[in-house]
């Protein structure tokens, strides 16, 4: 493994109001090297969310810290972009596509021969060159998460989260988007942490899986991914060895669920380092 | 069908009402022998007589500009406090039954209170204006403000769109269609106070001049004064319908795709 870009050390998240306290992620840690494409898969309701807004520096952690390329995370850093799973509320539905793209850019104080360079070719990565003056609301829900996607490259950042991008748009136009994911990260050389509680797309994106549990959340396995680089929506999934790393991650977040609702047993679970019997590899491959 | 037919229907329909109305209105009173409501061709021959003249300049301006300042004030006055309040809890729970109060005393009670401190000059009008006007806007804001979406919100915040670029390239954008629909309701407040302040207490202007015609029993006059009135709020609204179609734009198109997925 590459030297680590970002590194996640203890991250705890408490939620604290009107008298309860929600318990939303336990203990995360974890890192990710510079260039990897590491998927967080788990059960809905597994605090993935919490965990990537403190990673993205828009939710301060209970306790632990975030590290990226060396310096802490208290707030959002210009190294990192986010792509939200609601692509309709996260465009700015008064900006064409191309004031989207561009509006981060201005923010960045870049002259604006370099951001029309940047927007251009951003559009063009994502195969929305043609659709520059139109506003958000005029295009289909796959190509606004395009524009979305096309805002986070133009950002230029060093780290690329999303945040289940691809879970409210239709199954063909996922597959042409997990596609089109691998090629970016392909051709731009970006570290990409992806949060979806899909176990398929986890296991055909990424090169790293990590499994998480139910809320408070743990880290139940870090699975390296060693299906061939070049991957195909036909071949890779129908191929023997995808069969086998799904059916595995499966049966991982079918061990988190179980375990949810027992609190006595999870309590013992996550405080007794890990017991017999458990097939829990909470592994820390940054350390 | 054609553009321009599609438009000159569009008109057609428009139009056809207001002709159908002012035709009987003149037929009616053609041969009207009442004092009080004379013939219309005789107000209509009034009306170029007293409004195209040196009352143009002399009531006519003075009015439209207190209108506009004041109008201008209250919009200005409501965004900015509204911006406030809609972005500080605290400051909106202190702040929030003095508000309710105020908006609740009808503007026109206040004028005797601020004519007796501001005097009756343009600046006590201007002042009447702004304190009814400014509600709805105020109060439209903040609600705009705080119904910013938390995706939208955190997706700027991590793009970095933070302190006045957020408020230029977020907040304000995001709660302008609640913005613009107060500044609706505080248009035609704004003209309703205008006449009244003039009536109350003025040497010049439309509703000093129409009260000024009915005194003196200048009845046809004084019909042409509340024509002219009329004519006025008609073309502001029109004026209005333009500036919110460019301004929300986005927005109605917005709804309308969502209509159409719905």
């Amino acid at each position: 493994m590459t030297q680590p870009l970002l590194d996640v050390a203890g991250v705890q998240k408490t939620y604290t109001g009107s008298g309860r306290t929600v318990e939303a992620v336990r203990d995360l840690t974890f890192s990710v090297g510079d260039g990897e494409l590491v998927c967080i898969v788990g059960p809905s309701g597994a605090g993935k969310t919490t965990l990537l807004k403190c990673i993205a520096g828009l939710l301060e952690p209970t306790s632990g810290t975030v590290t990226l390329a060396g310096s802490r995370v208290d707030g959002p850093p210009e190294a990192m972009a986010v792509v939200f799973q609601e692509y309709g509320r996260s465009l700015y539905p008064w900006l064409t596509v191309e004031g989207n793209v561009e509006l981060p850019l201005k923010q960045k104080k870049l002259d604006k021969a370099r951001r029309r360079e940047l927007v251009r070719d951003a559009l063009e990565a994502v195969g929305l060159a043609d659709v520059h003056s139109a506003y958000p609301w005029q295009l289909s829900g796959g190509m606004q998460q395009r524009v979305a996607i096309a805002r986070a490259v133009a950002y230029e950042p060093k780290v690329l989260l999303m945040d289940e991008p691809f879970a409210a748009v239709d199954a063909q136009t996922r597959a042409d988007l997990e596609d089109l994911i691998r090629s970016l990260w392909h051709k731009l050389g970006v570290t990409i942490l992806f949060v979806t509680h899909d176990i398929d797309e986890s296991v055909y994106l990424g090169q790293r899986v990590l499994v998480l549990s139910s809320s408070p959340t743990v880290i139940m396995e870090d699975l390296a991914i060693d299906l061939p680089d070049e991957r195909n929506q036909l071949e890779t999934r129908s191929s023997p060895r995808f069969a086998e790393l799904r059916g595995h991650v499966y049966e991982q977040i079918q061990l988190a669920k179980h375990r949810k609702g027992d609190q006595h047993q999870r309590d013992e679970l996550t405080t007794g380092s890990h017991r017999a019997g458990q097939p829990t590899v909470a592994a820390d491959p940054g350390h | 069908m054609n553009p321009v037919l599609r438009w000159g229907r569009t008109l057609g329909y428009a139009l056809t009402l207001p002709v159908v109305l002012v035709t009987l209105w003149w037929v009616w009173s053609a041969d009207s022998t009442s004092y009080y409501a004379p013939p219309l061709q005789t107000i209509l021959t009034t009306f170029g007589d007293v409004w195209f003249s040196e009352r143009l300049r002399a009531d006519v301006l003075p009015s439209v500009t207190r209108l506009l300042i004041g109008y201008t004030g209250a919009v200005v006055v409501g965004v900015g406090l509204g911006v406030l309040l809609g972005a500080n809890r605290t400051l909106r729970r202190v702040t929030e039954p003095v508000l309710e109060f105020f908006r609740a005393i009808p503007p026109p009670a206040l004028i005797p209170i601020l004519f007796l401190f501001a005097g009756i000059g343009d600046t006590a009008k201007v002042i009447v204006i702004i304190s009814g006007a400014v509600w709805p806007v105020l109060l439209n804001t903040v609600e705009g403000v705080r119904a910013v979406d938390d995706v939208l919100s955190d997706t700027s915040r991590s793009y970095g769109v933070t302190g006045l670029a957020r408020l230029r390239h977020l907040v304000l954008p995001a709660a302008s269609p609640q913005i613009v629909a107060g500044m609706r309701q505080a248009l035609s407040i704004s003209i309703i106070l205008m006449v009244i302040s003039e009536m109350f207490a003025s040497t010049n202007g439309l509703g000093f001049s129409v009260i000024q015609f009915q005194r003196s029993f200048a009845i046809p006059e004084m019909w042409s004064g509340i024509l002219l009135l009329g004519l006025l709020g008609f073309v502001l609204s029109l004026l209005f319908q333009l500036f919110e179609r460019r301004t929300l734009r986005w927005y109605h198109g917005l709804r309308r795709s969502q209509r159409g997925e719905n």
